[in-house]
């Protein structure tokens, strides 16, 4: 049967791209520039196809000085919502994956972050399995919840596998925070929810029901005594020292309807206000969404399960939308990530996104007010 | 009776229009009394043209038939028009209520991991059915290598993301998941794209 002219042009598209990323290894900068500009072109030709855009991102920070040399680096694992195996594996292949990619990276970073919804259902199967899933990190590993970790028993089998739900440490003379931002006003008591009918309720992001996350408020006095935990904590900090927050749901307002939403959010970025460098990693969005308000500078992490679509409304300015996902590609659009703390006290975001090229989007991007450092534009934004 | 073979009459006459052929045969009365006026019925079995000028029996010339057809359209559509103003504001209570009720049957297989057999559902991916775009269909589906239409995406990712089994075009639940995919882009997503979709207009 003679090619369809589409397939023709796609096999010479991947030919050229696998020219290019034959060409690629050991360049001065001369030749970045030159590769860059061919990749850019490809990237251009290749506009008649869907996802993929691979156009290269300058992985050596060029410019020294100024306190733009990276001091250390974490890395990111989120959103791995596991079911039971032995319902599927496609999930458990995908945070496999991840835990090979940051087992792989040399130099190891200093410290691996998991950004929340490890089980899909809060079930102690699901959490037991992403415990051994990720005892296999080389690295220290930070834990965070997210609202599919906690509502089947409100926390309980969590906080028994991986301790404390909100904590800080230090680390190289920058002030960590983790927090549970996943807290919302009980719905369940009144309309009498068996656990897993709560579970359920959470977990469905479009429920036209749902309550705002919260990181002060909601039911009992979890929040309440977050906050205060938050301000003390704070309190001991000086406002010199570069503080990096922790949060599963964006801790700002995006888009309600979806709960990619910190109902408290100003309340908690009030908190933050009076120090010099703030940079705020959230998970829970599923795609690479970044934001500034004020001094906070805001990235999303990637979900190694499934990329969420852009919300048709409320999306940050500074966010440059990642090309449409291949939904005939279960790893498109999906991936982990490394966050770079340079010597000034900000924070840098790779998104390692798994089936196109990296995706990097820094501190200078963001100040300069989407100016400078403007990561590659999408070829085929979502719609 | 008199009004089916009418109907017959009409059925033949758009069978030459649909072929394009002047076929004598066609338009053939089959009243007893050969100077009977020519009746013509439209589809709607309602709309009717008393032809003065042809009897029953005659076989009218291409032209002719031509023009009839014409006249049965027009009558036809100020017929319609006429109707259109009767109906009731319960009639449409109904209409809506029926399309509701569609749509939620749609919006619960949506929501449902039963279609396929790893507890994934759509929802999950697509939140009140964001990325769909229904209003694309049918397209050249890349991957696919092939025209695709909406029911098409749907069952492929029954099958892939959710791996589980197709469902037959005509499945009530396929229908009722494109009447829900509609549906919410038009109403759930404000950006002029989505304004395009119009379900339940008459
Ligand atoms: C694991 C994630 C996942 C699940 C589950 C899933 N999809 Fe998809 N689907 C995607 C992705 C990703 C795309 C690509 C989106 C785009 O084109 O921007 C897609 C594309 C589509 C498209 C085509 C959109 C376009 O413009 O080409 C349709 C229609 C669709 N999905 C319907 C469904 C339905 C119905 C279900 C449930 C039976 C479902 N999907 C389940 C991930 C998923």
């Amino acid at each position: 049967m003679p090619k369809m002219p589409s397939e023709r042009k796609e096999e010479q598209y991947l030919k050229e791209r696998e020219e290019f990323f034959k060409a690629l290894p050991k360049l001065n900068r001369r030749q970045f520039l030159k590769v860059a500009m061919a990749s850019a072109a490809v990237a251009l030709a290749k506009n008649q196809f869907p996802p993929h855009s691979f156009q290269l991102v300058e992985a050596v920070e060029a410019k020294q000085g100024g306190g733009t040399e990276v001091k250390f680096r974490f890395a990111y694992i989120s959103d791995t919502h596991l079911y039971e195996r032995k319902l599927n594996e496609r999930f458990v292949r995908a945070a496999l994956k991840a835990v090979q990619d940051v087992n792989a990276l040399d130099p190891q970073p200093d410290f691996v972050l998991f950004g929340g919804d490890l089980a899909q259902l809060g079930q102690p199967e699901e959490l037991k399995l992403g415990k051994e899933i990720l005892s296999e990190v080389k690295a220290k590993i930070y834990m965070m919840v997210g609202e599919h970790d906690w509502y089947l028993d409100l926390g309980e089998k969590w906080i028994e596998l991986f301790g404390q739900q909100y904590y800080s440490f230090d680390h190289k003379g920058v002030h960590f925070i983790v927090l549970n931002s996943v807290i919302v006003d009980d719905y369940w008591t009144e309309a009498k929810m068996t656990p897993m009918e709560r579970m359920k309720f959470m977990a469905q992001l479009d429920n036209p029901k749902g309550r705002p996350f919260t990181v002060g408020k909601g039911y009992g006095d979890v929040g309440r005594k977050q906050f205060e935990w938050l301000k003390q904590d704070l309190a001991k900090v000086s406002k010199d020292t570069p503080v990096v927050v922790f949060s599963h749901s964006p801790l700002y307002k995006y888009y309600k309807p979806w709960n990619f939403w910190t109902d408290d959010a100003e309340e908690v970025q009030a908190l933050l206000r009076p120090f010099k460098n703030v940079t705020v990693i959230h998970g829970h969005t599923h795609q690479p969404v970044f934001n500034k308000i004020g001094n906070i500078n805001f990235y999303g992490m990637l979900s190694t399960a499934w990329p969420w679509p852009y919300a048709p409304t409320g999306l940050p300015k500074l966010t440059i939308k990642m090309n449409r996902a291949d939904p005939f590609d279960q790893f498109d659009g999906t991936g982990d990530g490394t966050v770079e703390i340079l010597a000034n006290g900000k924070a840098n975001k790779i998104y390692n996104l798994w089936s196109r090229e990296p995706m990097k989007v820094t501190a200078r991007y963001l100040e300069s007010g989407g100016r400078e450092e403007v990561p590659p534009l999408p070829v085929d934004p979502s719609f | 009776m008199k009004r089916k073979i009418a109907l017959f009459s009409l059925i033949f006459l758009a069978g030459i229009f649909l072929s394009g052929k002047n076929d004598s045969s066609a338009i053939d009365g089959k009243g007893d009394k050969k100077s009977e006026k020519k009746v013509i019925t439209a589809c709607d079995g309602e709309t009717q043209v008393v032809l003065n000028d042809v009897s029953k029996d005659e076989v009218m010339s291409r032209e002719k038939a031509q023009e009839v057809a014409g006249m049965l359209l027009a009558t036809y559509q100020q017929q319609k028009k006429y109707q259109s103003t009767k109906f009731t504001r319960r009639d449409s209570l109904i209409w809506e209520r029926e399309l509701k009720a569609m749509i939620e049957e749609g919006y619960k297989w949506f929501h449902d991991p039963s279609l396929g057999t790893n507890g994934i559902s759509c929802d999950m991916c697509h939140p009140d059915a964001a990325d769909n775009h229904p209003e694309t269909y049918p397209k050249f589906q890349i991957q696919l290598k092939r025209i695709a239409l909406l029911r098409d995406m749907i069952n492929w990712c029954i099958e892939n993301p959710m791996e589980g089994k197709p469902l037959k075009e005509d499945d009530p639940r396929m229908k009722a998941m494109e009447a829900y995919i509609i549906w919410a882009r038009a109403n759930q997503d404000p950006r002029p794209h989505a304004k395009i979709l119009n379900p339940g207009k008459r």
